[in-house]
């Protein structure tokens, strides 16, 4: 198979665009798809600062390394989760992390792989040359004294599997973290794949609410920091590759605790429609997000959440009270 | 024969196998996967030769 653009042998062929390529042109064609999502949902600009949820995965790390190179102004936020699994994973994680900034760093000194590469137009600097992206780190057992899989193991919430604590801890503190580092706009590495999983869940069990505010932006208000998706148009097998043709190191293994999640068994069930209707998970999110555009789920319903703030920490929450994050601490607390 | 590597399983294929029949053979899906043959990725229309050694990477992760 020959790369469309110059013929040599290609690295990948995406059947649902019908598009084949060289691992060069790949490279360049992922973040001029990247810059396209952005502009098309008017996820941020140039002027924004950006603060990306890096965990050391392919699709957090593949985002980093885009968004420099398309010019923006990204850091990195990386929460150490305490979670060991018997091979060092939130440790090997945050070091895939510090090892990609350094990589990219030394790359962008020699003038490897930045943004003049790019066919897609860069962004004009919006802040003083001497600006170089950073990787903050928050240690969630050095915080709050507790790993997740221990808090998981004292509250009712998590019983069984930490994901659900894991995931409300993260939503928090990276929300938290934005704000009080005075970034405009949370960015996650959410793939299409993840995206098309998780509508597929919420359709099964028909959450309105839940699909009403399920899109590639969740706008910045009450509280709340922007959020942005710069990767759910773009496959989680094209994330992968994009790894690869770029030399990003990111950690292999899974999150010991992911083994038996229904998203993996969602998205094997949406990778056996794809094999054999090549594009049938892109149309599936992509119509839906059509439809969603066009007033679907907003028909004679009232959607909106009413907040109130936090007693605890300020942030909002829709229970009067304590949010959920400070609840599940305080349940730690009354288990120690 | 061409060798397949994916996670702790390997299995042989017939020479001239397209890499996409050669992960079909495996029991996989070819879009939860990446082939590479000397750390390069390769498409799923390359024949592979007998000295081939083919690792699959997988793309699927959870949480």
């Amino acid at each position: 198979m020959k790369c469309r653009k110059c013929g040599v042998v290609a690295v990948i062929n995406m059947r649902q665009h019908k598009l084949a390529l060289c691992a060069e042109h790949y490279a360049e064609w992922v973040p001029a798809q990247v810059q396209k999502t952005i502009h098309k949902y008017q996820m941020f600009t140039p002027q924004d600062r950006v603060l990306i949820a890096v965990s050391g995965g392919k699709d957090s790390l593949a985002l980093w390394d885009i968004l420099l190179r398309l010019g923006y102004h990204a850091d990195g936020l990386y929460l150490g989760l305490g979670i060991d699994g018997g091979i060092g994973y939130s440790d090997e994680s945050h070091r895939k992390c510090e090892t990609f900034l350094k990589s990219f760093k030394a790359s962008a000194n020699e003038g490897i792989g930045n943004s003049s590469n790019l066919e897609v137009p860069t962004q004009d600097p919006v802040v003083a040359d001497s600006w170089s992206p950073k990787l903050h780190t928050l240690s969630i057992p050095d915080t709050y004294g507790e790993s997740i899989p221990g808090v998981a193991q004292r509250v009712r919430r998590g019983r069984g599997k930490p994901c659900s604590v894991c995931g409300l801890i993260k939503r928090h503190e990276m929300n938290r973290l934005a704000y009080e580092l005075g970034f405009s706009v949370l960015a996650t590495g959410h793939n299409l794949d993840d995206e098309a999983a998780v509508l597929f869940g919420n359709t099964m069990t028909w959450q309105v609410g839940y699909l009403a505010r399920q899109g590639p932006v969740l706008p910045e208000g009450d509280g709340f920091a922007r959020k942005v998706k710069p990767l759910c148009r773009l496959y989680e097998r094209e994330m992968a590759a994009y790894c690869l043709v770029r030399g990003i190191d990111y950690i292999y293994e899974e999150c010991p605790y992911s083994y038996g999640a229904t998203s993996i068994a969602h998205k094997e069930l949406l990778a056996e429609l794809e094999r054999k209707s090549p594009g049938a998970k892109q149309n599936f999110y992509l119509s839906f997000l059509k439809a969603r555009e066009d007033g679907f789920l907003n028909e004679n319903r009232d959607l909106s959440l009413q907040l109130h703030d936090c007693q605890r920490c300020g942030q909002p929450t829709t229970a009067p009270g304590l949010c959920a994050f400070c609840r599940l601490w305080v349940n730690v607390e009354k288990c120690t | 024969m061409p060798k397949i590597i994916y996670r702790d399983k390997e299995w042989e294929v017939p020479t001239n196998i397209t890499v996409r029949d050669a992960i079909i053979k495996g029991g996989l899906n070819p879009e939860t996967v990446l082939a590479t043959r000397h750390g390069k990725l390769i498409t799923e229309d390359t024949h592979l030769k007998a000295a081939d050694l083919v690792k699959l990477i997988a793309v699927i992760s959870g949480g």
